[in-house]
């Protein structure tokens, strides 16, 4: 009975892992219609930023987490800038591979700037080894990766469904030329929200890079996992995000414990499932 | 109907239908290239195979409008029926074609009724999820497929019983050769069928051909069970020319790099599978021999400027080349 | 003026000579995985190739050795035998070397066969590829040989019940058959058995199902790399003591310990070369290394892929540069040096290699994390698969 308690907070812990890093994702792919699949190169791209920074100029820990959201949040702001805003109105499919070719320059650079080894990433004393309430052994930063989750979730969706900036996006979305024409500088509301998804990438990857590790392959590994929660949440909504990020980390910790042969194959099989009985996602509107 | 409207739709069918001068150029040269390139043989069968899977990709996506994350399910289930049946004893090489193709395309059938039902990105990652799950119960089940090993002990018996597959890669060259010739002629022929026609028209205006009393769904299914069976039968060539099967034939990766290559071809043209193949294969070659650590650098660099750039794919560029150069040989 | 003429054609027949010694280089294809989950590897053999340079000069007996790398980009079978195929065929090399992924190896060494190309593996673990394929050596290590090791470590210690955990794939299985074998034959129990596929980056699944068993040690395998450090981090977090795993050296390569850090203190494993092994081969090989690459981690690949490059260069030399297949065989069969991880030598029998096998815990030394030898087992071969 211990090790099933053990075993579920186990699965909330990498849900809440899933969920920071799609958040962004959700925010890009979901609300934008923005194919991008560079996104965990933005995580990829804060990971580095922290482990460096850390690392080989001593930030402390927060310190580091912020300024990996803000590179990153530069970087996908300078990518949305000089490509990705060309292809807004272009298929999903040319948007598929122009971030595809960002995957594939990401990875090279990051080989050819910090080396294919695995990065370390040191955490402080607070937030190292177990805390025991009860019975139960509680990892610290899996707590702190509760914490920040959730309050990243109630901050965003309070962003995204109770400001102007929130209803302007979603407005433009849906007509861009209207609307443009009430006087909203969609350009630069796009790049904004943009800079906000990647900062969220970057973020996310920051505090991954601790349980998931960090090399330059890290574009590609997670991509898969992301754009599937993204999707089985529902595009566009943040909470449908966060549900699947739940369901997923849940499903696929509990099905490896109880039935290793088998393996991720369960998850894969619910993804399928939910998205044929519900393809607009588990909370999104039919579209 | 009159038999003047008749005749007038037959002949636009037929001219439709009629060989562009990049198609023949194409078969021609791939030809030529096994003179050309004696050292580089099974290079060039993977770009035939590449450009056959990119093809049955390109039934879909270019004629239905049915975009995929997942294809590379259909060839690594054609790639591993294959490779099964001569690792247990049955080597002959078309059957195992057959075989490879008829696996993947019973399974496409299976999906594709869900196929027929969802749109838009929903299609996408159900097909993503399709990939994934299929990836997944190959690793599951390594005493069938070996796991991440690999699936071993493909031995194949010589073509038609008389050719041996041999070190340099001729043999398998010529197989692979007239296979993808074959089924690119089939293709064809269904692209300019009524069948195909009615696909194309689902492309253009989902909501108006069952006006005309079309069902979607099924013409959608059937393209999926078609587009399939060549997959699983490219797949299917694969294990057999390289004599073994990994994972990766049915990753997410090999399915992006079938949509890159149609991409760069040019999509909805046929031909432009086999030429984006082409393309990409020789420039992952190239560069990755240069330059063995960092090859993904310039490849990512040179699909973003084609994203940007050429839209139309290298079909689209050779096209308005040949049909300026023909302009010019006849002045109107 | 006759003797000037004589002279003169002397001089350019001799020039002839090494004209032809020159345009006839010493062709070593070398496959790796450059890109992809291994890429470190690749990394780290090109740093092992520019020791080797250094050491022994860029050529062999008047032949220029050329060293033509590909990027066989992970474990893809399909790739390396294409790759290795275009070695042999266009290129012409004299030997396929390199190989990381065992599926690889297995999908290369039918071509190494058919063609006569004599194939020197650095790193494919598994224990029965070399049997059906006369022309391939391997300098590596079996994870068989390790896992046997292992099990008499574990008997002498006194566990009673001890869990395996490996990696679900050939040298994974390989390993978990001949622990499991090896162990009950010397009266101990198995707790349990539990195997991760190669993509999994989560173990909290598994390691629970290790806690919930409860036994005196856990025996693991994991492909070197990316996910060992994680691994050890997350058994660490679930609250279990890493003094508890003993494992093969894989889990403690010297590149990614500095990941696992503290989680890492206390973990046994046997494997044939730690860094801080100490020997005067060893010695001058990292400082040959560290001026080379200051910034990379030094572990055994390199020091197992300058192994390689340095028996081809004796077989090269002992031939005079005049190839013949059959020949090579015999002299890499009476391969014997002083290798930095210890003395080396290559059985006859089995073309499989013979060396030192090292017992190290994992320590904390001026504030490094290392592996530090503690006992050794000389003159370990190949036991065969259990399986």
């Amino acid at each position: 009975m211990l090790g099933f308690v053990n075993i579920l907070l186990g699965g909330i812990a990498y849900g809440f892992v899933l969920f920071l890093m799609a958040g962004g994702l959700s925010i890009t792919l979901g609300l934008m219609g923005f194919a991008n699949m560079a996104h965990a190169a933005l995580a990829m791209v804060g990971g580095y930023t922290a482990a460096l920074l850390i690392g080989k100029a001593g930030w402390p820990f927060l310190a580091a987490v912020v300024m990996a959201g803000l590179t990153a949040a530069l970087t996908g702001a300078i990518l949305e800038r000089t490509l990705f805003r060309r292809l807004y109105q272009a298929s999903e499919l040319e948007q598929v591979l122009l971030t595809i070719g960002v995957v594939y320059a990401a990875i090279a650079a990051a080989t050819y700037l910090v080396g294919p080894e695995q990065m370390a990433i040191a955490v402080p004393a607070w937030l190292d080894g177990n805390l025991r309430i009860g019975p139960v052994d509680l990892n610290r930063y899996r707590l702190f990766l509760i914490v920040t989750g959730l309050v990243l979730l109630v901050s965003l969706v309070g962003l995204i469904e109770h400001t102007t900036f929130g209803a302007k996006i979603r407005a433009a979305v849906f007509n861009r030329r209207m609307t443009a024409s009430c006087g909203i500088d969609v350009d630069k509301l796009y790049a904004l929200a943009f800079a906000l998804g990647s900062a969220l990438a970057g973020i996310g990857g920051a505090l991954s890079v601790k349980l998931l590790g960090l090399d330059p392959n890290f574009p590609i590994k997670f991509l898969t996992e992301l754009l599937i929660v993204v999707s089985v949440g529902g595009l566009g909504s943040l909470r449908g995000t966060f549900l699947a990020a739940m369901l997923f980390g849940i499903i696929d910790v509990v099905g490896k414990y109880l039935l290793p042969e088998i393996g991720a194959f369960i998850i894969y099989a619910t993804a399928l499932a939910l998205l044929t009985v519900r393809p607009q996602g588990l909370v999104g509107r039919p579209r | 109907m009159s038999d003047i409207t008749l005749d007038l739709a037959r002949i636009m069918v037929v001219n439709r239908a009629r060989w562009t001068t990049i198609e023949v150029a194409f078969w021609i040269a791939a030809a030529a290239g096994y003179f050309l390139f004696p050292a580089k043989l099974v290079l060039l069968t993977q770009m035939l195979i590449g450009g056959l899977f990119a093809m049955s990709l390109d039934l879909l996506l270019g004629y239905g409008g049915i975009a995929s994350f997942g294809h590379a399910a259909f060839f690594g289930l054609g790639a591993y029926a294959a490779g099964l049946l001569a690792a247990h004893g049955w080597g002959e090489p078309l059957s195992g074609v057959l075989f490879g193709g008829l696996a993947a395309g019973g399974l496409g059938l299976a999906f594709s009724s869900v196929i027929a039902k969802v749109r838009g990105a929903a299609v996408l990652m159900v097909t993503l999820c399709i990939g994934l799950l299929l990836f997944e119960a190959a690793s599951r089940m390594p005493w069938l497929t070996g796991g991440d090993t690999g699936l071993q002990g493909i031995d194949m018996w010589p073509l038609l019983g008389l050719f041996e597959f041999d070190l340099f890669g001729r043999t398998a060259f010529w197989y692979a050769y007239a296979v993808a010739f074959l089924l690119y002629l089939a293709a064809r022929r269904y692209i300019h069928s009524p069948e195909g026609l009615a696909l194309k028209g689902i492309r253009e205006n989902h909501d108006r051909v069952p006006m005309l009393g079309v069902s979607t769904a099924r013409r959608k299914m059937i393209a999926f069970t078609i587009s399939a069976t060549i997959a699983g039968m490219a797949g299917a060539l694969l294990a057999q020319t390289t004599q073994i099967v990994a994972l990766e034939t049915l990753s997410f990766e090999r399915s992006v790099a079938a949509l890159i290559m149609l991409t760069v071809g040019g999509l909805g043209t046929l031909i432009g599978g086999f030429i984006g193949a082409a393309t990409f294969i020789w420039a992952r070659d190239v560069l990755s021999a240069l330059n063995p650590v960092y090859w993904m650098f310039w490849l990512g660099l040179i699909l973003i400027a084609l994203m940007l750039t050429a839209r139309g794919g290298l079909v689209g560029a050779l096209t308005l080349l040949t049909n300026y150069l023909a302009r010019e040989r006849h002045p109107r | 003026m006759i003797a000037r003429i004589v002279i003169v054609a002397a001089a350019m027949f001799a020039a002839c000579i090494s004209a032809r010694a020159d345009d006839r280089p010493l062709k070593i294809g070398w496959l790796m995985s450059y890109t992809g989950p291994g890429a470190a590897a690749g990394a780290a053999s090109d740093a092992a190739i520019e020791v080797f340079f250094k050491t022994f000069g860029k050529s062999v007996a008047g032949r220029k050795i050329e060293i033509i790398r590909r990027d066989t980009t992970g474990p893809a079978p399909d790739v390396a035998r294409r790759l290795a195929q275009e070695l042999i065929v266009g290129e012409k090399v004299d030997f396929l070397a390199g190989m990381d992924y065992t599926p690889n190896t297995m999908a290369v060494a039918p071509l190494s066969t058919s063609a006569k190309v004599p194939l020197l593996i650095v790193n494919s673990a598994t224990s029965g590829i070399l049997a059906k394929h006369p022309f391939a050596v391997r300098f590596g290590f079996t994870t068989t040989e390790m896992a046997q090791q292992l099990a008499t470590y574990a008997s002498k210690q006194q566990f009673k019940s001890v869990y395996t955990f490996v990696h679900e794939y050939e040298p994974g299985l390989d390993a978990e058959a001949m622990f499991i074998r090896e162990f009950k034959a010397a009266g101990g129990a198995i707790a349990g058995s539990v195997r991760a596929p190669l993509k999994a980056t989560d173990f909290s699944a598994y390691i629970q199902r290790i806690k919930d068993a409860n036994p005196d040690a856990v025996f693991v395998f994991m492909a070197a790399g990316e996910l060992p450090p994680i691994f050890l981090r997350q058994f660490k977090e679930a609250g279990l003591d890493p003094a508890k795993i003993i494992g093969i050296g894989d889990i403690t390569d010297e590149s990614s310990l500095p990941a696992a850090g503290d989680a890492a203190l206390g973990v046994v494993t046997a494997f044939h070369y730690t860094q801080t092994h100490e020997s005067v081969a060893n010695s001058e090989f990292a400082r040959t290394y560290k001026s080379i690459a200051p910034d990379r981690p030094l572990n055994f690949m390199p020091v197992v892929a300058y192994d390689v490059l340095k028996a081809i260069y004796q077989v090269v030399e002992a031939q005079k540069g005049e190839l013949n297949p059959d020949r090579t065989m015999e002299l890499l069969k009476q391969t014997k040096f002083e290798s930095p991880r210890g003395p080396i030598s290559i059985d006859p029998a089995t073309r499989d290699i013979v060396q030192t096998v090292y017992f190290r815990k994992v320590e904390k030394r001026d504030g490094q994390i290392v592996n530090v030898e503690f006992a050794s087992t000389p003159d370990v071969k190949d036991p065969g698969s259990a399986r």
